[in-house]
């Protein structure tokens, strides 16, 4: 196995180059490794383990994108929950087959267009991606006005006004009822495709000339400016790419619990996610997919405190809703005692990786 | 639309400005000081309805000193949320507080469905506050007609506060520079918690009135006007008392004549608030009566 030798330890070579493709390499490895445990999961595992594998992998994607905004630009919005609804709503609307929709839409008809197209998922996915990132373009125009907890509001009212029209736009969402009856079609390959890509963007933006700007933004939006960095195009790039991405996984998540209702888009998911990146550590890609996966399959863990247990006779009778006490201390907890969260604003590294195995053997 | 009907849409209008005005003033008091939107505050609110239904229904006190009683115990859970969770993050990144905020009102809203369970509970109005009011065609309930008043009691009040007592002029000595005012000797810590207790008790007096409007209350009854009341607060301009007031009542106007003159557009009313606060930022960040631009 000489060439995982070479993998590993690109020894005395020189050039920048040569450790980049060793870590291109090993990333792919690992994908590959990550994707057969996937193609294993599926062919094993229960339903419900594929369901909630599947579910982490949408986390992954809205974290990671929530986090291009929010810890890499330091934009600290609260909007999430209105992208997820538009990609839900558009690519569900576009999916369900003219029956269905004239089956769901009881009380007022859909309107022409929408009530005729049926389109493949893919197609669709990629018209609410693009979509919503058009939605968040034109809304970056009045919000990017505003800075720091006003801007939390200003996106906080956003979030809010789209569950309102998804209430009462009723020829179009067909109101509190939602929509009902969306096939069942994401499944793990999905899913963490769509996590790959999004990885794969973001990653490549972070490290990019237009991260550094974003990161300067973040530090210091008068220097960042000074420098010749326009803040507010920069802010809306961001802010335009994690929309799309949280479009996409949008219309992702409808089509795994195939019915959608206004209520599900409440600023409840938009907490969610903030406690996923701020667990992870505001600002580190990384971070965000660890915590993304810990909080999936940790708030399914903590389902035992709503369950009752019987503990050496001692029976104690499960609380319904005590996970979400637990979730709010914990986001509280980090902010007072750690709020570099797990990762700070570190990224994972092979270089890091190889650094401890290396120092555990001996070698300097 | 004929005058009375107008002058009925005027009262209900006053009545709800006035409660988003008694909500709102906690925001911008807490806001003037620590510079913090404190998100808890709605949810303060909903636990104060409960002291206060516990205190109605279950001791079966007058509805006065339920009231009363509901104010200090709300005004004691304001300083401790002060205290456990904001007090260890003053030197923290604004946002760090903000965030913690959110958590505490994640907190409160989730242990409340815990304790209190998800179903709405009847909240009874006190006798004096359920007549009917009849002039002509001019149909009104009292409570519609009382709570502008207590409202205006209850503001007087507190402008006696801030303007005419020693602790008063801290606090509007602490909203203009607080380490300075630190430095110059003056319990600043105490101050801040003296402004949490007040914002709190008037958010319980709000809430209270509040659940006897729509009578009942429930575990997320306080997330919408606690939005609402902080978007009052913005409106008006945010760190002035006498602007929140004004934002309030231009926000319950505004609300009552969406619901009045466009009934189409009722479904939208809770939307409203949110469009009139991006216009505002947009067009004159610094509300109604502010002076400093927001970061």
């Amino acid at each position: 196995m000489s060439w995982l030798s070479d993998l590993l330890d690109p020894g005395s070579l020189p050039a920048r180059s040569l450790t980049r493709r060793r870590d291109t390499r090993l990333t792919l490895l690992a994908a590959a490794g990550f994707a057969g445990l996937l193609w294993l999961l599926e062919g094993w595992a229960g339903g419900y383990v594929v369901h909630m594998t599947t579910l982490a992998g949408l986390f992954v994607v809205l974290a990671v994108s929530y986090n291009l905004i929010n810890g890499v630009t330091g934009q600290f919005s609260l909007e999430p929950n209105a992208f997820v609804a538009c990609g839900a709503y558009v690519t569900a609307l576009l999916t369900l087959s003219p029956a269905e929709k004239a089956a769901s839409f009881i009380l007022e008809p859909l309107v022409w267009p929408l009530s005729v197209i049926c389109l493949p998922l893919p197609v669709a996915l990629l018209i609410a991606g693009l979509l919503t990132a058009l939605m968040a373009f034109l809304m970056g125009f009045p919000v990017f006005r505003v800075r720091g907890d006003y801007l939390a509001i200003v996106t906080l009212g956003f979030g809010e006004v789209i569950r309102v029209v998804a209430n009462n736009a009723q020829s179009v969402t067909n109101g509190p009822l939602g929509l009902k009856g969306i096939t069942h079609l994401t499944n793990v390959w999905w899913a963490w495709g769509l996590c790959a890509f999004t990885l794969f963007v973001v990653m490549r933006l972070v490290n990019s000339s237009y991260g550094r700007a974003l990161k300067a933004v973040r530090e210091d939006e008068a220097a960042a400016e000074a420098m010749g960095i326009n803040a507010f195009w920069h802010k809306m790039l961001a802010f335009t790419i994690s929309a799309f991405f949280e479009g996409m996984a949008g219309g992702l998540l409808a089509h795994l619990i195939t019915t959608i209702s206004p209520s599900l888009f409440t600023f409840f998911l938009t907490f969610n996610l903030l406690i996923i990146i701020v667990v992870g550590g505001l600002g580190s890609t990384t971070g965000a997919v660890l915590a993304a996966v810990l909080f999936t399959f940790g708030g399914e863990w903590l389902r035992v405190v709503e369950e009752p247990l019987n503990i050496l006779g001692l029976h104690i009778p499960g609380i319904p809703g005590m996970r979400m006490v637990i979730f709010s201390l914990i986001l509280v907890a980090f902010m007072i005692f750690a709020r570099q969260g797990l990762m700070g604003r570190a990224e994972f590294s092979w270089r890091w990786i190889l650094a401890s195995r290396r120092g555990r053997r001996g070698t300097p | 639309m004929d005058s009375a009907q107008a002058l009925q849409q005027l009262i209900n209008g006053l009545t709800l400005g006035s409660l988003y005005a008694l909500i709102a003033i906690g925001y911008t008091m807490v806001y003037g000081i620590l510079r913090l939107i404190n998100f808890a505050h709605g949810d303060v609110l909903m636990v104060g309805c409960y002291f206060a239904w516990f205190g109605a229904v279950q001791f079966g006190l007058p509805w006065w000193v339920a009231l009363m009683g509901s104010m200090v115990l709300t005004a004691l859970l304001g300083v401790l949320i002060d205290q456990g969770a904001y007090r260890p993050l003053r030197k923290a990144p604004r946002i760090s507080a903000l965030i913690t905020a959110i958590g505490v009102s994640f907190f409160l809203e989730n242990l409340g469905l815990v304790i209190f369970g998800g179903r709405p509970k009847a909240f009874q109005r006190p006798e004096i506050f359920n007549q009917l009011y009849q002039w002509g065609e001019l149909r009104v309930l009292s409570l519609s007609v009382w709570v502008p008043i207590i409202t205006a009691v209850i503001l007087a009040g507190l402008m006696f506060f801030i303007y005419r007592t020693r602790q008063g002029m801290a606090m509007r000595a602490l909203s203009r520079d607080l380490v300075t005012v630190h430095l110059m000797g003056i319990d600043t810590n105490r101050v801040v918690a003296l402004t949490f207790a007040l914002g709190s008790a008037l958010a319980a007096a709000g809430g209270i009135f509040w659940a006897m409007k729509y009578p009942q209350i429930n575990p997320l009854m306080g997330v919408l006007p606690g939005l609402k009341a902080f978007v009052a607060a913005v409106l008006g301009g945010i760190g002035n008392v006498f602007g929140a007031v004004l934002g309030g009542l231009l926000l319950g106007l505004c609300e009552i004549m969406l619901v009045a003159f466009l009934p189409d557009l009722a479904g939208y009313r809770d939307a409203l608030a949110f469009v009139l606060l991006i216009g505002f930022l947009i067009f004159r960040p610094t509300g109604i009566m502010g002076e400093e631009l927001p970061e």
